[in-house]
Parts: structure tokens; C-alpha cells; sequence
């Protein structure tokens, strides 16, 4: 039969191309959310409103363009480096069609105002559910192509998804646990300080094997691919692989520091938050020194710069969260747009380039190319980014650091030196700058439409045969 | 400590806490054995994925090491000196209340006689201190302007506090009433007594009251049952009562705390209103009210003239 032959592409193709639509959507509503906080006559109506826009950003960048590109990667390493088609088409294609469902109604819901309420799973409970559904299917595909591989080890890319699509089931189920009022709200099972803590030990795992384990996955196939050189060390992923997923767990806590939650919680948290640099930077140390020895390789092409540059990105924000969850520094960073400039050097920055380069990489092949259309417009998509990237980062650091000395500054008499919206004025400037960062990263993604666009009409979708696997793969 | 239900708990976090620090070093231990000599060429472990990953077992980079070392020893260090421990309170007995009421009490102890000098100074002189007044000025900017607004102009149930206008009065010393005991405004709901034909007639009356356009027929029709019943608060002449805060609906330019238009003026009578100012005299203490009711007092009046 043809298709026991050939690896299932179609799906990657579908999810690859959805990824550069979604990552176009969710961009310009963060720019629009972006414009808003300059110019407040941009809300419109109360569909068009910050508040409501808000969360469609943060989950049409998260799950809609990052959860495309990992369900797109995924697929296609799982295959690859098992020699083996997806156990599944029909379950692969659900995936498919339900995650766009998904994305579809989250795109309708928050503008009319319907939340969960929780930030980053603010999607109702009937959505939440087929989320659940979902993400079953997923992992019983992923899994499913894993237990039928035909190559004795798993490749080190598959651990970093695998944890990722578990993790992600745990922390979904816990914390959308959810008592139905009617069909469109429902309220937490939780309460209080444990609500609070339930939240953010969802809210920073997110982080933790969404947004980092997963893409760690991506960048553990696509930079030894680009580069065309071995892993540097598999001791290393072997040990930074158990204590992030070990550590990551305890994080949490310090999102909710100087508040109702229990001294202990926050002591454990800061303290394993700060554990957390060393295993963050092992997949850092291991993908940039993957490179050592074809340094040469970043003046010519333009994908390995996307997926390097998003390495330093990461090394960047993950020794940036470790300081910030130091009590006495998040007294400081806490509330401000630090916390907005962190999130995207590590969103922006790690995430966007990852996926980037990866996409770059992934559509020539599914669409039988030798490359993409136009190198030069990879290049001028990459300094768009980078760009962008670090006038963002750069105006959130002065906004948020103005933020939080101007907060905390008293006069002799201890009252305080600024009222509020004296730091709204001052921060002015920066959240411009931010606007226009921001836009810049967008065309940089129109960029690359354009670019796929050109790629794909020119290509023909092929699926890859499946080769005989080597005899050194079963070592 | 009183954040576990039984002792279990308290073992159960301290064993998962220690387990994972132990078990990391371990790990981290059991791997840092290997070394490269120098020159020595590493080689691949053999495995081969798809065509050409193949994977070097280079050493842990001992950088690396020590630093994830030295994270280890921190948070360890970190939580034998503060609470995390499950019920072990940590060898520094650090508790964020206790760090809290230590500096408000170092506040106090400093801030406190700069308020409360004003004590003994009459309100309108107070309110003529530009030391002072700076210092009212700062306070409402923290305390009050959330409500109030920066520029103290209120908003739609936030009463405005340059024009004039007062609810409970607008004497030095109400003021302080005001801010030192809070109020509780409320309007009763007369939609259900009165019926929507003579919530109209009302409301059209009390339009009349201060000059507004108005329907002249219904007005009449209103007055009887605005003599009858409103008048009780709002007095025989609509000129409110400043003694339990039933505002005065004569005033040409006055304020509208929900809005004049007839719409909200329906929306008043029809479901009553209720509304509540803070009190603040324990969150401030007097001193600071003193200083603040000055400062709202020389907001709408010449504190320089009444001197």
C-alpha cells in the first residue's frame, strides 16, 4: 500500500501552513492590544476592548501559532527518527481539524466576553473539553508512532514532546477543573489561595513544557539538521532533560510572591525557580555547541541564524526568570511591563525564532523543493525580527524598571512620590516603541507568508519515503 | 503553622523538597565523572536517526556544573535560614507578616508626628499651610484619586469635590466626618410602588427643580407626589438635606451624581441608589485625615481668604 510507504505529510503540511497563518493573526492582535494601551480611542465597542483582545492574543500566539508548529514538528520528527508512518492518518487528521475548532472558537468566544477567567486557560468549559479530547487523540498518535518505531532508541527530540504532550494533559485537567453553571460559564473547583496556586503551577508549566520542553523538542531535531553536525552531548540532554522536567514542576509559586500564599510555598518556589538556570541552559549549551565546527554556516544561511539567534533568546530569558523570581528583585519587577518584556524575549525571542526556523526548514521538503523561494527574504524576515525583538524587549526593560522604582519612591513625609498615573505618563515613550517593535515583527511574518506562499505554488506536496533503516539505527 | 490540616503534610512537602535537592545533586553527581584529555577526539555513540542525528557524548561542561552546584547549595542554605520546610519555620523565624508590621510600625514611628503636629491647628489653617497642603495633595494622589479622580472631579457615583456642591456639607469639619467615618448613601427603589407612569411625572418634576427641559404636564402631575413622599429627604422645596445626605435637585450648575437626564433620573427613582464612601480613620489615623480634609476642603475654597 502507498501510504505504509511513505510518511504522513499532509498533516505536517496542513499544520505547518496554519502555523504562519495563526502566528499572522495572533501578532496583529498583540500589536492592535499594543496600540491600544497608546492610543485608548483604538477600543471599540466592548468586542474590540483590551480586556477581550487580550486573552485572543495570548492564546492565538500560544496555542494557535506555537500549537501549530508543535503539532507540525512533532509529527514530522516522530516519523523521521522512528522510520515509521503516524500510527493514524484519521486520528492525525482530527488533531488537526479540532485544534483549528479549537482556535476558531476561542476567536469567537473571547471577543463576546465569555471567560473561564483564569489567565491563559480562559477558554469555557465546552471548549475546555474538546481541548481535553484533543489532546487525548494527540498523544495517543504521538505515542501510538513512538511504540511502533522502528529504530531501538528513542531520539532525544521525542523525549522533550513526549514530556511536553503529558505534562500539558496534567496541567490542562487540573486546572480547568471547572462546576458548570450553564453551558457558557462555569466557575474553578478551587478557591482562594489554592485557586491562586492551581493557576499559576498551570500558568508557569505552560511555560515550563509548552512554551520551553516542547520547543526544546524542535530545536533538538531541526539544529542538528541545519547544521548538518552531531548533538554535542547526550549526557548533557540526558541530565537536563530529568532536572527540568523535575524542577519546572515546583516554579510556580513565584507569581504569586508577597501574597495570601504561605510563606513555605513561596520559599520553595523562589528556591526552585533559581534551581531551574543550570537545566534551562543545558539545552542552550547543547544546541549552540551542536554548531561548533560549521560556525562558518551562520554567514550563508539565514534558517540556522533564525534558530541559534532564538537559542540566545532563550539562554537570555531563562537566566532572566531565575533573577526575577528572587524574592526581593520581583519586589521590584513584579506588576511592571518587565514581566511583558521577559515573557516575549522568551515568546519573540525563543519561541518565534524556533518555529520560524524550523517552518523555514520544513516547507521546501513537504512540498518537494531543494529550498525556499527566496533566501534574501529569509534574511530580511530575520533582521525584521531581530529587529523588532529588541526594541521590545528593550523599551519593556526601561518601562517596567521605571515602573517599579517610580511605584516604590517616597517622599520625606512616606507618602508616595508618584501617584499612578504619573508611571502611565512616564511610561509613554516606551510603550511606542513597544507598538512599533511589535509591527515590525509582524512584517516580518507577512514576509514569510509571502515567501511560503511563493514556495508552496511553485511546489508540488510530496510525502517522503519511508527508508530502510540503516544498520547502525538499531546499535 | 496553620497552613497544614495534619502533620502529614508538613513531612510530605519537606520530603518531596529535600528528595528533589538530593536527587539532583546525585544525578548531577553520577555524570560529572567523564572527562575529555585534551586532543582527545570524542566520537559519536553509534545511534543513527533519520539518515544523518547522530549524537557526541561530550562531558558535562564543568562551568556548567558549578553553577548548577551552586544553585543547589543557595537553595539549600535558603531554606534551612527561611520557612519552606513543610511546618520547619527556618533558623531565622522570617515571617512575611511579621517583616510587614516591622517596617509599618518603623513608618509610623517616622511619619507619624509629621501629620499629627497639624492636630492642634485649626482645619481652614491648615489648609492655608502650603507645607501641608502639599502633603494633602500627595495623600489624595494615593488614596483618593481612584474614586475621586486626579483632578478630583469625580465620576458617575464618585461625588465631584471642586464645585461646590456638597452632599453631607462642605464644612471643614464634615469633611473630616466624612473621610474619618466613611458614609452610606441610599436611595430607596419607588419603581415598584410608584409605577413607570409616575416615576416620569416624578422625575419630570424634579427636572423642573432645576431649571431642565422638561415636560411641563407631567411635571404638575409629579409635584404632588414629590410634596408626598420625596420630600421627606429631599425637603418641600427639593433642597435635599445635607444631615443625611439627600442632595439638593434645585441647583442650576449642581453636580449629578448618576447623571440629570431624564433616562437616569427614571433609572434613579425606579432602583434607588446605594453607595458607600470608606471610612478611614483606622487606615490613616487622624493625623493624616486632618491633613487630608484640609487639602479637599481648599479644593473648592480660598483657604488663603478665609485665613
Amino acid at each position: 500500500m502507498e501510504t505504509q510507504s511513505t510518511y504522513n505529510y499532509k498533516v505536517v503540511r496542513q499544520f505547518a501552513v496554519m502555523t504562519v497563518v495563526w502566528g499572522i493573526v495572533g501578532m496583529l492582535v498583540g500589536v492592535i492590544i499594543a496600540a491600544q494601551l497608546v492610543w485608548p480611542e483604538l477600543n471599540f465597542g466592548p468586542w474590540f476592548h483590551f480586556g477581550r483582545l487580550r486573552p485572543l492574543h495570548t492564546n492565538a500566539v500560544i496555542f494557535a501559532f506555537g500549537g501549530c508548529g508543535l503539532f507540525a514538528t512533532s509529527y514530522y520528527v516522530v516519523q523521521r527518527t522512528c522510520n515509521v508512518r503516524l500510527i493514524s492518518d484519521k486520528l492525525a487528521a482530527f488533531t488537526f481539524w479540532g485544534w483549528q475548532l479549537v482556535i476558531l472558537l476561542a476567536a469567537i468566544s473571547f471577543p463576546l466576553g465569555y471567560t473561564f477567567g483564569k489567565e491563559y486557560a480562559e477558554l469555557e468549559w465546552p471548549i475546555k473539553v474538546l481541548i481535553t479530547i484533543i489532546w487525548v487523540v494527540y498523544a495517543i498518535v504521538f505515542f501510538g508512532t513512538l511504540a511502533i518505531r522502528k529504530v531501538k532508541h528513542i531520539y532525544v527530540a521525542n523525549w522533550f514532546y513526549g514530556a511536553f504532550i503529558l505534562a500539558v494533559a496534567l496541567l490542562h485537567i487540573v486546572n480547568s477543573a471547572f462546576i458548570p453553571v450553564s453551558l457558557t460559564k462555569s466557575y474553578s473547583v478551587y478557591s482562594g489561595a489554592v485557586d491562586a496556586m492551581v493557576q499559576w503551577w498551570y500558568g508557569h508549566n505552560a511555560v515550563g513544557f509548552f512554551l520551553t520542553a516542547a520547543f526544546l523538542g524542535m530545536m533538538y531535531y531541526f539544529v542538528p539538521k541545519q547544521a548538518g553536525r552531531p548533538i554535542y552531548s547526550y549526557r548533557l540532554s540526558v541530565v537536563h532533560f530529568w532536572a527540568l522536567i523535575f524542577t519546572y514542576m515546583w516554579a510556580g509559586p513565584h507569581h504569586l510572591h508577597y501574597t495570601a500564599l504561605p510563606d513555605w510555598t513561596q520559599s520553595v518556589g523562589m528556591v526552585f525557580s533559581l534551581v531551574l538556570l543550570a537545566p534551562s541552559w543545558g539545552g542552550m549549551i547543547n544546541g549552540i555547541m551542536t554548531l561548533s565546527g560549521a560556525w562558518h554556516k551562520l554567514r550563508t544561511d539565514p534558517v540556522l541564524k533564525f534558530l541559534i539567534v532564538s537559542l540566545s533568546f532563550y539562554g537570555m530569558s531563562t537566566f532572566e526568570g531565575p533573577m526575577m523570581s528572587i524574592k526581593t528583585v520581583n519586589a521590584l519587577s513584579h506588576y511592571t511591563d518587565w514581566g511583558i518584556g521577559h515573557v516575549h524575549s522568551g515568546a519573540l525571542g525563543w519561541v518565534g525564532f524556533i518555529t520560524i526556523g524550523s517552518i523555514y526548514y520544513l516547507i521546501p521538503r513537504l512540498w518537494g523543493r531543494e529550498q525556499m523561494f527566496s533566501l534574501k527574504l529569509i534574511e530580511a524576515h530575520f533582521w525584521l525580527a531581530t529587529v523588532g525583538v529588541v526594541l521590545y524587549i528593550a523599551s519593556m526593560w526601561i518601562s517596567g524598571v521605571t515602573q517599579g522604582l517610580m511605584w516604590r519612591a517616597l517622599n520625606p513625609d512616606g507618602t508616595l512620590t508618584y501617584a499612578f498615573i504619573e508611571s502611565v505618563k512616564a511610561t509613554y515613550p516606551y510603550l511606542t516603541v513597544r507598538v512599533i517593535g511589535g509591527l515590525l515583527y509582524l512584517v516580518g511574518m507577512l514576509v514569510m507568508a509571502y515567501n511560503v506562499f511563493r514556495t508552496i505554488s511553485v511546489g508540488k506536496a510530496v510525502d517522503a519515503k519511508i527508508p530502510a533503516v540503516a544498520a547502525h539505527g538499531h546499535a | 503553622m496553620s497552613d497544614f490540616v495534619s502533620d502529614f503534610w508538613g513531612i510530605w512537602i519537606t520530603a518531596i523538597v529535600v528528595g528533589g535537592f538530593v536527587g539532583l545533586t546525585i544525578l548531577l553527581f553520577t555524570q560529572s565523572k567523564t572527562t575529555v584529555k585534551p586532543g582527545e577526539q570524542v566520537e559519536t555513540l553509534g545511534h543513527v536517526w533519520d539518515g544523518d542525528l547522530a549524537e557526541y557524548n561530550n562531558p558535562l561542561p564543568r562551568w556548567w556544573m558549578m553553577m548548577f552546584y551552586i544553585t543547589l547549595v543557595f537553595g539549600m542554605v535558603y531554606l534551612a535560614l527561611y520557612p519552606g520546610l513543610g511546618t520547619f519555620p527556618g533558623l531565622r523565624h522570617w515571617t512575611s507578616v511579621g517583616q510587614y508590621k516591622e517596617e509599618r510600625a518603623q513608618a509610623e514611628a517616622k511619619y507619624q508626628p509629621l501629620y499629627d503636629q497639624y492636630l492642634k491647628q485649626d482645619l481652614k489653617v491648615v489648609a492655608a499651610d502650603p507645607k501641608a497642603q502639599e502633603m494633602g495633595k500627595r495623600l489624595f494622589q494615593t488614596y483618593c484619586v481612584q474614586c475621586h479622580g486626579s483632578d478630583a472631579r469625580g465620576a458617575k457615583g464618585f461625588p465631584n469635590l471642586v464645585k461646590h456642591d456638597w452632599m453631607y456639607g462642605g464644612e471643614p469639619q464634615t469633611i473630616k466626618t466624612t473621610i474619618m467615618g466613611g458614609r452610606h448613601g441610599q436611595m430607596p427603589a419607588f419603581g415598584a410602588t410608584f409605577g413607570e407612569e409616575k416615576v416620569k411625572d416624578v422625575a419630570n418634576y424634579v427636572m423642573s427643580l432645576s431649571n431642565k427641559k422638561h415636560d411641563a404636564e407631567r411635571a404638575t402631575r409629579g409635584a404632588e407626589t414629590f410634596k408626598a413622599i420625596c420630600s421627606a429627604c429631599h425637603g418641600v422645596d427639593g433642597k435635599g438635606n445635607q444631615a443625611i445626605g439627600a442632595p439638593n435637585l434645585t441647583h442650576p450648575s449642581g453636580v449629578w451624581l448618576y447623571g440629570g437626564t431624564e433616562k437616569t433620573i427614571i433609572e434613579t427613582i425606579t432602583n434607588g441608589r446605594n453607595n458607600q464612601m470608606p471610612a478611614w480613620k483606622d487606615f490613616l489615623g487622624e493625623g493624616k485625615v486632618h491633613v487630608l480634609s484640609a487639602y479637599v476642603w481648599g479644593l473648592s475654597n480660598n483657604p488663603q481668604a478665609a485665613k
